[in-house]
């Protein structure tokens, strides 16, 4: 989950990372011009949005006083970004850049260890930076059992050739960046730039911070000071109500996985499982030309209810026809319970099973028995013999028969 | 031979209690694992079909040889776990256990490399040697395993652990065995991927080629793909990339705590490029799996 970019630098301000003078957000534009006659001077003026681009989308803009900066917050506030509204408008002080840094720490999969990014040549792209100026990126992994060392910082930033006291001031950034790193299980703590104002001292002009979903509850206790909310997954979009409500279902008991629902806009509701098995089968559908209307995940042997629940969710969406009911090959899912569960969804919302479900494909552990419940329902099925391939496109055809 | 795991290796299960746990307990014990032993804190004493339970994973190491443990407790207590039989010198620890946090993940993956243990996992479910023993969940009862597991040479490694299984049961279908299969795990950090492994089965004189179901996310099958080349790998590599959808859809998490598309190396486009650099053929779909490995068999043999 991201972090608006006020949200980071709240977080890097509890370890005292420099920021620029004033550095507040507002909600209103009137706000805004109090923050920026507060810091007095030129300031700047970020819409806060979790989508890159900003400035090239008009969210970025400069004030010379507090008049100008009212009505800059004012055109910020009413720009949308990449479909989304800003959450407010970042205030700060605007004050003359001498030089640019980048500095980032992020999870290397490959080495297992948390690796620290720098360079001299900050504002812009990193990935970039390394592919054309290799010489200006420096990296560094460090150890996840041991506490962060200062001497790690210092190797990595002089290993781009930067010397004296600048050295000095920039460790006293990327440590306590790492401290955080490791404190709030972040995935990602990025400052781009770093900026060497004209009086040599630094601060943090940008920063991007992403934190996984498994630690939320471990820092509830700072989500809540930030004011994010449990609903907000802040994924690549907001999520909808049909998620929203997918999600109810699926935390209403343990037992097993009914949920993660992702809305699409087709006709063939799915009901697939279980995590490699619906990115497979979801694919499959595709291949044969077929318009999913939602993604999901089964697995874990989840209760009938929670499978039924979710089988009515899915046949209530506007659009949808018919209904797949496929897995891969299941070891602990039970296949009668599954059974049991979209054949009760289906009766429940008035429907006839034989009819709404389009295929049902779930070889596996107790198959015997849900083959006979869907042998009684006259639904479709079918065992190991065919593939999640070939039951995806028998669903497909049914569609398109249709 | 297998890889990791034979019918002679002993094993312990941690969380052994739990409800995942007992099943986990009753399916190995029918299929042959020798399981010696089961721990959970404060019911030592008791039995889980005939297992003894302890309190502390030292109470059985300090009497017996433990060669590997499957660790099924709550994410709370996973790293504590991991830690007390790393310390208590189990050499191969399975573990199950789904939401840790990555860093505790890398905790884990740090001590294990410094003492020469090896993690599985986590968010898998488990190892499976046909005709030897399986480790966790995969398979699930033992005549269902006996179903879609066979002995035979193609080594299995995937990151998804229904799809171990799925993949398995397409090969033994096709009258193509299997050495090991190995699940992974699904998360961004995992103790042991596909390079890793490699070795292993490059050294199993039973394996004959490898079958890897694969995902967007990370960088593993690239890392793959360059272990094949540098080490001129005897053994040809089919692989399945499922979750094509996925490279439409930056940002959006599917599937496993580790399959999200971040960047171009993430998506499926740029992984089946890079594993078809290394002479790795890429399946479109799993059915097509056996064949692909027998004309790789031919080619090479």
């Amino acid at each position: 989950m991201r972090f608006y970019e006020y949200e980071s630098k709240q977080l890097f301000a509890k370890r005292g990372i420099p920021l620029p003078k004033g550095s507040q957000v507002a909600r209103t534009a009137h706000e805004a011009q109090r923050i920026a006659s507060d810091i007095g001077g030129a300031v700047v003026l970020k819409s806060q949005v979790l989508s890159g681009g900003r400035m090239k989308a008009g969210g970025v803009l400069f004030a010379d006083d507090e008049e100008e900066a009212e009505s800059a917050a004012r055109l910020i506030l009413d720009l949308e970004i990449n479909g989304q509204r800003p959450r407010g408008v970042l205030v700060e002080s605007r004050q003359p850049v001498a030089q640019e840094y980048y500095l980032g720490i992020t999870w290397d999969g490959i080495a297992k260890r948390p690796v620290m990014i720098f360079s001299d040549m900050g504002g812009i792209d990193i990935e970039e930076v390394a592919e054309k100026y290799p010489e200006h990126v420096a990296k560094r992994h460090f150890s996840n059992l041991l506490p962060f060392s200062d001497h790690k910082a210092k190797e990595l930033i002089a290993a781009v050739g930067v010397q004296g006291s600048d050295l000095n001031r920039l460790t006293r950034i990327a440590a306590p960046l790492a401290h955080l790193f490791q404190e709030y299980g972040l995935t990602l703590a990025e400052i781009n730039p770093i900026a060497r104002l004209e009086d040599g001292s630094f601060v943090a002009l940008d920063g991007h911070v992403d934190m996984e979903a498994e630690v939320r509850g471990e820092h509830r206790a700072l989500l809540e000071e930030l004011g994010i909310g449990e609903d907000e997954t802040r994924q690549a979009r907001p999520p909808t109500s049909f998620e929203l409500a997918g999600k109810r279902i699926n935390d209403v008991d343990h037992r097993g996985v009914a949920g993660n629902v992702t809305e699409f806009d087709g006709t063939l509701g799915l009901i697939i499982g279980a995590g490699g098995g619906s990115l497979t089968l979801f694919d499959a559908v595709r291949n044969h030309g077929g318009h999913p209307a939602n993604y999901c995940e089964i697995g874990g042997n989840p209760s009938v209810s929670k499978v039924c629940e979710l089988t009515k969710l899915i046949l209530a969406k506007p659009g949808v026809e018919k209904i797949a009911v496929m897995m891969n090959v299941v070891s602990n899912t039970r296949v009668d319970l599954v059974a049991r569960g979209v054949i009760k969804g289906v009766l429940e919302s008035g429907e006839d099973p034989g009819e709404r479900i389009a295929i049902f494909r779930i070889p596996g552990s107790w198959e015997t028995d849900g083959f006979k419940i869907l042998d009684k329902y006259g639904v479709e099925y079918c065992d190991r013999a065919v593939s999640m391939y070939e039951a995806a496109g028998r669903a497909v055809a049914k569609m398109q028969s249709a | 031979m297998s890889i990791l795991i034979t019918r002679n290796t002993t094993v312990i299960i941690q969380g052994i209690t739990g409800r995942e746990a007992v099943t986990m307990t009753r399916e190995g014990l029918d299929y042959g694992t020798r399981i010696i032993g089961g721990v959970t804190p404060g019911r030592g004493g008791r039995e889980v079909h005939g297992v003894p339970v302890y309190d502390t994973v030292e109470a059985i190491s300090s009497k017996s040889r433990v060669d590997a443990s499957v660790v099924s407790v709550p994410p709370a207590f996973t790293r504590d776990a991991v830690f007390e039989a790393i310390e208590a010198g189990v050499k191969l620890i399975v573990v199950v256990t789904e939401n840790i946090p990555r860093g505790q993940v890398a905790q884990m993956v740090e001590l294990a490399d410094q003492r020469g243990a090896r993690i599985i996992g986590p968010n898998c479910l488990g190892v499976l040697s046909p005709g030897e023993a399986k480790v966790g969940g995969l398979g699930g009862r033992a005549e269902d395993a006996r179903k879609a597991f066979t002995k035979g040479v193609v080594g299995v490694m995937s990151r998804s652990g229904g799809m171990t299984t799925e993949i398995c049961n397409t090969l033994t279908a096709a009258g193509l065995g299997q050495s090991t299969a190995v699940s992974i795990g699904g998360d961004a950090i995992i103790g042991q991927a596909y390079a890793e492994l490699m070795p292993l089965f490059e050294a199993d004189p039973q394996t004959q080629a490898i079958a890897i179901y694969s995902e967007p996310g990370g960088r593993m099958e690239a890392d793959l793909a360059r272990w094949k080349v540098e080490n001129d790998s005897r053994l040809p590599v089919v692989a399945f990339m499922a979750g094509r959808f996925m490279d439409e859809m930056p940002g959006m998490r599917f599937g496993h705590a580790g399959t999200i598309v971040e960047g171009k190396a993430d998506t499926t486009v740029e992984k089946i490029e890079r594993l078809n650099e290394a002479g790795i053929a890429v399946a479109e779909r799993i059915e097509d799996i056996p064949a692909l490995i027998e004309q790789q068999l031919a080619t090479a043999g």
